[in-house]
């Protein structure tokens, strides 16, 4: 009831001109109760809820193609790149549509900052840099064969359609094939990868589910739920209270849902996000700001009351930070913290040490320490969208917190709202001779790669060479590394908890509350005034103290008159 | 010679206590909302308070409709005339038992020193803890234009505050003096309650 409410049209008041406004509200909320309760008698009779439609829960396999009739398709597919090239010779723009996408080139310059950034070039905490490990970060790459800087970009054979389009939830990349599938059953870290029956995926692709896209995107960081903290493997198949749009029983969301892509390029950035969407509903033949809140709720999405705060909010804070109290909250918990610095113990046998505990590695000699979290309070920063990185060769302090990217806005920005965040910390080597970051080359066969030798030195220097090498940087490797602390905030969209377990006022306005980092902007409840509450006590205090010497005299004298 | 005399109407009576459960009202949530206590959850503490302060509002507008249709509000207009008497029988005269310098009559039901802390009440705290929290409750309607500008919401929040605080001092005063110095000390507050004080027959004086 609550979610159709929120996204039915406001009727606009003709009489709410400015200087009526102040003296119409107590009457407008009387009448805003009243009619919210013919509303509810109305929606409860008509039996009008939440519930998905017909079309929200129809098979992803729907199609007017049966693609297991194609010729094309009979297989058998010897490779990825055979399969694409049957796709295109009938979906003949596909391939050139993703060239042009971020999946697909893993760059973006962000048009508000000039940023070069994407997977390419930005650094994060997890596993530092693409760059000299890229056969390894390439399984989660829209291709085939990126294994070296010199893939090539213009190959539409090399597109992967089977990643995003699978429905048999048989395809799978093989984690160090640079974007293959295992063509055999391989083992990786003793567990057998079954090769994938690509006619059979061929002949059944169909549209983008939660699952195609998580295989990615819920295992950012190497592993499921490490990276983001509001994606992880929960969310393929998620109860309302985790996730009120996902809900597989009600609206049952897939992710371009909101995401919506069209000529596979989708909507939504995390490096240019729409932090203030002042373009409300994404009314058909207008401008779209999805896949923002306000796209589907509009600009006033809680019903008056006595007053209109909750709406009124809306100006300075996201709808993620109330409605998303906490992250990680499907019983799987995310990465907090991860110290390079401690990498490379060996166990007995040799091997690196992994210790595990609750099920989640929290030690394992080839990455260092972790501490993971369940049901995670987010931090709270103003953010008008942009996000600027500390990229490869600009000067860090390393005595201080790394930031290795940070939001832009503040509290008298108008383009800025609160936003809730992850924000993962951890500590990861650097070129103390330069104070910049630095590009640890962690993966491959050779010797200088820290996951064979276990050696910083060596493997920074590797990395750092082919980073200057392919343009990442300028800076060459001083020769000397170190180690830093940094933090790296992710905004968090996903997870969005049912109405009633949204943060209450009390949880920010208040002395301790979640808002007490954010400083520079008055807030009811949180600040308080020492000086004003000093001079009132001490008014109070003595005129208490006056009254009562005062009552205490006359009763007194009225005693002895008596006497 | 005492007579039982009607001081209060039954609207002043109404007015007086509806008033006093709304200012109490009032001043548990509000400084609720302040943190002084954990009473209530933020949102509901002000939800409270806002419909308390409408309620007040439109007792308020019946109020002053009610004094300028009938005149009383002149009950309220201070006067020098007889305040040092009256100051002086307060600071000391009370304990030894003397006369009251001044007579209480339905025409004029309050004292000089009575005037000027009522008038104070009405014409600074009030206004104050008036004006501040319709400013707070609007804050959004005003904060994009010139007064925005010009205003910060802290100050309007501390003015607020500082009144609040005024109207805590107000109230210990007026408890005091007007609940425990009749004679007998409640007569007073009985008159309050009642409508009617035993009063010195003014024609007898």
């Amino acid at each position: 009831m609550s979610d159709l409410h929120a996204t039915r049209p406001r009727a606009p008041n003709p009489s709410a001109s400015p200087s009526a406004v102040s003296f119409a509200r107590p009457f407008a909320s009387i009448a805003g109760v009243l009619l919210g309760v013919i509303f509810l008698a109305f929606g409860l009779a008509a039996g009008v809820g939440a519930q998905a439609t017909d079309d929200a829960k129809a098979d992803s396999k729907a199609s007017t193609a049966d693609h297991s009739k194609f010729e094309q398709l009979q297989g058998p597919f010897a490779s990825g790149p055979d399969v694409t090239k049957a796709c295109l010779g009938c979906h003949t723009e596909a391939a050139k549509q993703v060239h042009k996408s971020i999946h697909w080139t893993w760059e973006y310059t962000n048009p508000a900052t000039g940023q070069l950034l994407g997977k390419k070039f930005i650094v994060n905490n997890y596993c530092g840099s693409i760059t000299t490990n890229y056969a390894r970060c390439t399984s989660c790459h829209v291709g085939f064969g990126w294994k070296d800087d010199g893939f090539d970009f213009d190959s539409e054979s090399n597109v992967d359609c089977m990643v995003c389009h699978d429905t048999t939830g048989e395809y799978v990349k093989f984690p160090t094939a640079a974007g293959h599938p295992p063509y055999q059953d391989t083992k990786f870290m003793g567990k057998v990868v079954k090769a994938p029956d690509l006619a059979k995926v061929a002949q059944q692709v169909g549209k983008t589910s939660r699952e195609t896209c998580g295989n990615c995107h819920f295992t950012g960081g190497g592993g499921n739920g490490v990276k983001h903290g509001d994606l992880d493997k929960s969310l393929n198949n998620p109860a309302h209270a985790l996730d009120v749009h996902m809900d597989k029983d009600g609206l049952n969301f897939t992710c371009s849902t909101c995401h919506e892509f069209t000529n596979h390029q989708q909507k939504g950035s995390r490096y240019l996000v729409t932090a203030k969407n002042e373009v409300g509903i994404a009314v058909p033949g207008r401008e779209n700001a999805r896949p923002s809140c306000e796209s589907c709720h509009g600009l006033e999405p809680h019903d008056r009351t006595v007053d209109n705060k909750l709406n009124e909010h809306v100006d300075k804070l996201a709808c993620q930070t109330c409605h998303i109290p906490e992250f990680a909250r499907g019983g799987m918990p995310t990465k907090t913290w991860w110290d390079w610095s401690k990498a490379g113990q060996k166990g007995p046998d040799g091997k690196p040490l992994v210790k595990k505990e609750n099920d989640v590695v929290v030690y394992d000699g080839k990455k260092g320490e972790f501490i993971w979290a369940e049901n995670v309070e987010p931090e709270y920063r103003w953010f008008d969208g942009k996000v600027r990185y500390t990229l490869l060769g600009e000067k860090i302090d390393p005595d201080g917190v790394v930031e290795l990217n940070k939001t832009v806005g503040g509290p008298d920005d108008p383009a800025a709202r609160i936003w809730p965040f992850k924000v993962m910390r951890g500590i990861q080597p650097y070129d103390s001779g330069n104070d910049i970051l630095v590009v640890e080359h962690l993966f491959g066969k050779d010797d200088a790669a820290y996951w064979k030798s276990f050696d910083w030195g060596k493997a920074i220097e590797a990395g750092m060479a082919e980073a200057k090498r392919v343009g990442q940087t300028d800076v060459a490797y001083s020769g000397e590394y170190a180690f830093t602390e940094t933090e790296m905030v992710w905004p968090l969209a996903h997870m969005v908890a049912p109405a009633d377990e949204a943060l209450a006022c009390g949880d920010c306005h208040s002395g301790d509350g979640r808002m007490a980092q954010l400083t520079g902007f008055y807030m009811p409840g949180r600040d308080t005034n020492r000086l004003i509450d000093l001079v009132a006590w001490i008014l109070i205090a003595a005129t208490l103290i006056g009254v009562l010497l005062h009552g205490l005299g006359r009763y007194i004298a009225a005693r002895k008159r008596q006497a | 010679m005492k007579q039982n005399v009607k001081l209060f109407t039954g609207f002043e009576r109404f007015w007086h206590w509806t008033q006093t459960l709304l200012i109490f009202g009032l001043l548990l949530t509000g400084f609720g909302m302040y943190g002084l206590h954990d009473l209530f959850e933020f949102g509901q503490a002000m939800d409270i308070h806002l419909v308390l302060a409408w309620c007040l509002i439109g007792l308020w507008l019946f109020a002053i409709f009610w004094h300028v249709t009938t005149g009383e509000w002149r009950q309220y207009l201070p006067t020098s005339k007889g305040l040092m008497p009256t100051v002086l029988y307060y600071a000391s005269g009370i304990f030894s038992g003397e006369a009251k310098p001044f007579v209480t009559t339905p025409r004029a039901k309050h004292n000089p020193l009575q005037r000027l802390a009522y008038v104070g009440f009405k014409l600074i705290i009030a206004p104050a803890l008036w004006i501040s929290g319709l400013l707070l409750m609007f804050y959004s309607s005003w904060k994009g234009t010139a007064l925005g500008e010009t205003i910060q919401l802290a100050w309007v929040a501390w003015v607020h505050l500082a009144a609040a605080y005024g109207l805590i001092l107000f109230l210990i005063g007026h408890i005091y003096m007007s609940a425990t110095t009749g004679s007998p000390w409640y007569a007073h507050l009985k008159a309050m309650i009642t409508g009617y004080e035993k009063i010195e027959d003014p024609d007898a004086r």
